[in-house]
């Protein structure tokens, strides 16, 4: 990644070094960011976006007969017991958990891309997900063993498998592809061949159990909504209030390790510890939302580079591509169950068929730029 | 200028290279014939081994005289046909990574890692799912037609702009492809219970519970496929030195990648159809017997074959052996002892900057 900044095919921009002299600031205290009109405007309709989705998440998923009128009384503490048991205890779990889930995964893949400087690195390539789905299906199935997975055990101990084999995954990904520095096509050619061998341990954990602990393994695996409760959405939710705020903060550095390592130190950054930093808070988003939902594809890759287009930014910007990784989730999970009903695809098989191909037309461009 | 004053120190080069040829074949013949043996023991072992113990004595006497009883039944059921199959399957899969691996110069290459093993699984499913096929021998042909279409499409996401295409993005079109393929294929086998019969085996390859006869069913494509390799070795040594040279040297370079690519879907497909996709075979063999052969394709595809088959086979007991009640199958085995080796690969070479 010697390579100076780069050349992105972006819509012919008018050359702004005046407007960006002239560019108001925005302080609070210490911290000071710049003011982007574009990017504000951008997190603002991706705000609608994502609240028009949630809400129309709690109307989805069953046929019980509780319409949006019905759902925003009870969300303002109005409706019948009958009524708030079905919004609250039913369809908000799963609805919170898709939307906490998806912004996840997004910030934590703008995260990734922008210190890779790569728009190919995301959890998907780097096998975090997978192993972070070695922890949950270990924890479910040695646990299952021992008088089945409930109360704290699914509650604590499935989070826990997720971040240790998480973190494990993202450390022996970046440990194997060390040779001087890491670069960032070996780190994603070991990543690939991690997620590889994760994925096939997973399988081969499956088969060390009865079926009923299988088939809610099986649920990991392929990446669904279904099961969303608030077990699991309280977890998430949890750990992801921690997270998000400690991330963004973080990420502030993303612009100045863009300009390169010595132009940052330059800058005041400590590049090592931000980068380490960085990593680790990415590492972790990725391992709670896979252990809440099983590893969903490719919403960690296609939300931040969609971000970056639609802000028009050199690098994905995090807040936004947070945002839209939960509206993307959020929309794909109903089109997933709404599109061959009544049967119900998981959601990752969906975001898998329409990020696929994302993924290859980034290649493809990626490749006509001599860039890779 | 130059010629004349390298001449001279080449041509007692020349001379001293005859000789040493005899060595060389010497050893290659060596390896063959160890090869051979080992091929062998695996093959023993994967009638002996199994998960219900049965004396290599009985083994042995049931395999002469077959008696009906419980021991023969076992072994001329269960463990023969399973032996070939891995043998014949191991066999393909080595060639098949054999000729990617040349074909696309690309030492990461392996027809599982590239998504084609999973076109021809999506195919078969996809088959099952719209045309309500059942049977082996029919669609058998689905599966190489999906092999041929998903290398092709790697092969074209691949190359993308002018240049052709580097390991690092056949790598990942075909990541990309599994993902989307394996996604279409759960999508189907969610809608369709009688696509879930067929599909189950198709996540990971696995050489047990496959019907009766599955190996003579495809040994005719895979036949044909392994001939088409050793028809088309001459060739892949000459196109090893550029197409340029190859067309100087009398190849017709067309024709070649052409063959080759029939052959890889012959391969691939056909096994992928018997077992599902098995990977890492066809990217350990062929380093394996690189190793051995060095670069010359007349030998290498023999040796990637006895590799191939060596290894699923053993494999296949190791799955048997590694936990007393049940088995792993042989596809999770090799992907979990063939990814660290991937990624050595990855480190030694300067794949990265190719």
């Amino acid at each position: 990644m010697s390579a100076p900044a780069r050349t992105r095919r972006s819509p012919a921009r008018p050359p702004r070094s005046a407007d960006a002299l002239n560019r108001p600031a925005l302080r609070i205290g210490p911290a000071s960011w710049p003011w982007r009109p574009r990017a504000a405007l951008v997190c603002l309709a991706v705000t609608v976006l994502l609240a028009a989705a949630f809400l129309r998440a709690l109307v989805a998923f069953d046929s019980a007969d509780v319409g949006l009128a019905e759902v925003t009384a009870v969300l303002l503490g109005g409706g019948d017991p009958g009524q708030r048991f079905i919004v609250w205890e039913l369809r908000m779990p799963r609805a919170l958990t898709g939307a906490l889930v998806g912004a996840a995964l997004g910030l934590s893949g703008a995260i990734l891309q922008s210190v890779a400087r790569n728009p190919l690195a995301s959890p998907d390539t780097l096998g975090i997900g997978w192993g972070a789905a070695i922890g949950a299906v270990a924890v479910i199935v040695l646990g299952g063993s021992a008088g089945g997975v409930s109360g704290a055990a699914a509650q604590f101990g499935v989070p826990a498998g997720a971040i240790a084999g998480g973190l494990a995954a993202a450390l022996a990904v970046f440990g194997l592809s060390w040779r001087s520095g890491v670069h960032s096509n070996r780190l994603l050619l070991v990543g690939i061949a991690v997620s590889l061998t994760c994925a096939n341990l997973v399988y081969w954990l499956m088969t060390w159990t009865d079926l009923d602990s299988a088939a809610r393994a099986q649920t990991w695996v392929t990446g669904s909504l279904h099961a969303a409760d608030w077990d699991r959405a309280g977890a998430a939710a949890v750990t992801l209030a921690v997270l998000i705020p400690a991330a963004l903060a973080a990420g502030r550095a993303l612009g100045a390790l863009g300009l390169g390592d010595d132009a940052a130190r330059g800058l005041g950054v400590r590049v090592d510890a931000a980068r380490l930093v960085l990593l680790a808070v990415s590492a972790l988003l990725v391992c709670v939302a896979t252990s809440a939902a099983g590893p969903i594809n490719f919403v960690a890759l296609a939300a931040p580079q969609i971000a970056m287009r639609l802000c028009r930014a050199a690098q994905p910007p995090p807040a936004a591509s947070m945002l839209l990784g939960g509206a993307l989730t959020l929309v794909a999970d109903q089109l997933a169950a709404g599109l061959f009903a009544p049967t119900q695809l998981p959601v990752g098989v969906f975001t898998a068929v329409l990020g696929a191909p994302y993924l290859m037309y980034l290649i493809v461009l990626r490749h006509r730029e001599a860039r890779l | 200028m130059t010629t004349s004053a390298t001449a001279p120190p080449r041509a007692p080069g020349a001379a001293a290279a005859a000789p040493a040829a005899a060595p060389r074949l010497r050893r290659r013949l060596a390896g063959l014939v160890l090869l051979l043996a080992v091929l062998a023991l695996c093959a023993v072992l994967s009638v002996a081994v199994g998960s219900r113990a049965i004396a290599p004595a009985e083994v042995w006497r049931t395999l002469l005289a077959p008696d009906g009883g419980e021991a023969s039944t076992i072994v001329h059921a269960l463990r023969l046909p399973r032996t070939l199959l891995g043998v014949v399957v191991g066999a393909a899969l080595g060639v098949a990574g054999v000729l990617m691996q040349s074909h696309t110069r690309n030492p990461i290459a392996d027809p599982s890692l590239l998504g084609v093993a999973y076109g021809a699984a999506c195919a078969v499913v996809l088959s099952v799912f719209l045309l309500g096929l059942t049977d082996l021998s029919a669609y058998v042909w689905s599966a190489i037609g999906g092999a041929l279409a998903a290398s092709v499409a790697v092969f074209a996401i691949a190359s993308g702009g002018s240049r052709g295409p580097t390991p690092m993005t056949l790598l990942l079109a075909g990541a990309a492809m599994t993902a989307l393929l394996s996604a279409i294929t759960s999508a189907v086998v969610l809608l369709d219970e009688r696509s879930l019969e067929v599909y189950r085996f198709w996540r990971v390859g696995s050489l047990s519970g496959r019907p009766a006869g599955v190996t003579d069913q495809i040994l005719p494509f895979i036949a044909a496929g392994l001939v088409l390799a050793a028809a088309g070795a001459r060739g892949m040594n000459a196109l090893a030195l550029g197409d340029d040279v190859a067309t100087a040297l009398g190849h017709r370079v067309r024709l070649i990648r052409a063959s080759g690519v029939a052959a890889i879907a012959l391969l691939a497909g056909a096994s992928v159809a018997a077992t599902g996709p098995i990977g890492f075979v066809g990217l350990v063999a062929p380093h394996a017997a690189r190793a051995v052969t060095g670069p010359d394709h007349r030998w290498l595809v023999p040796y990637a074959a006895l590799c191939g088959a060596a290894l699923v086979l053993a494999a296949d007991v190791a799955g048997r052996v590694v936990r007393g009640s049940g088995e792993v199958e042989v596809g999770i085995v090799l992907a979990v002892l063939g990814g660290p080796f991937f990624i050595a690969l990855v480190r030694r070479k300067r794949l990265v900057e190719l």
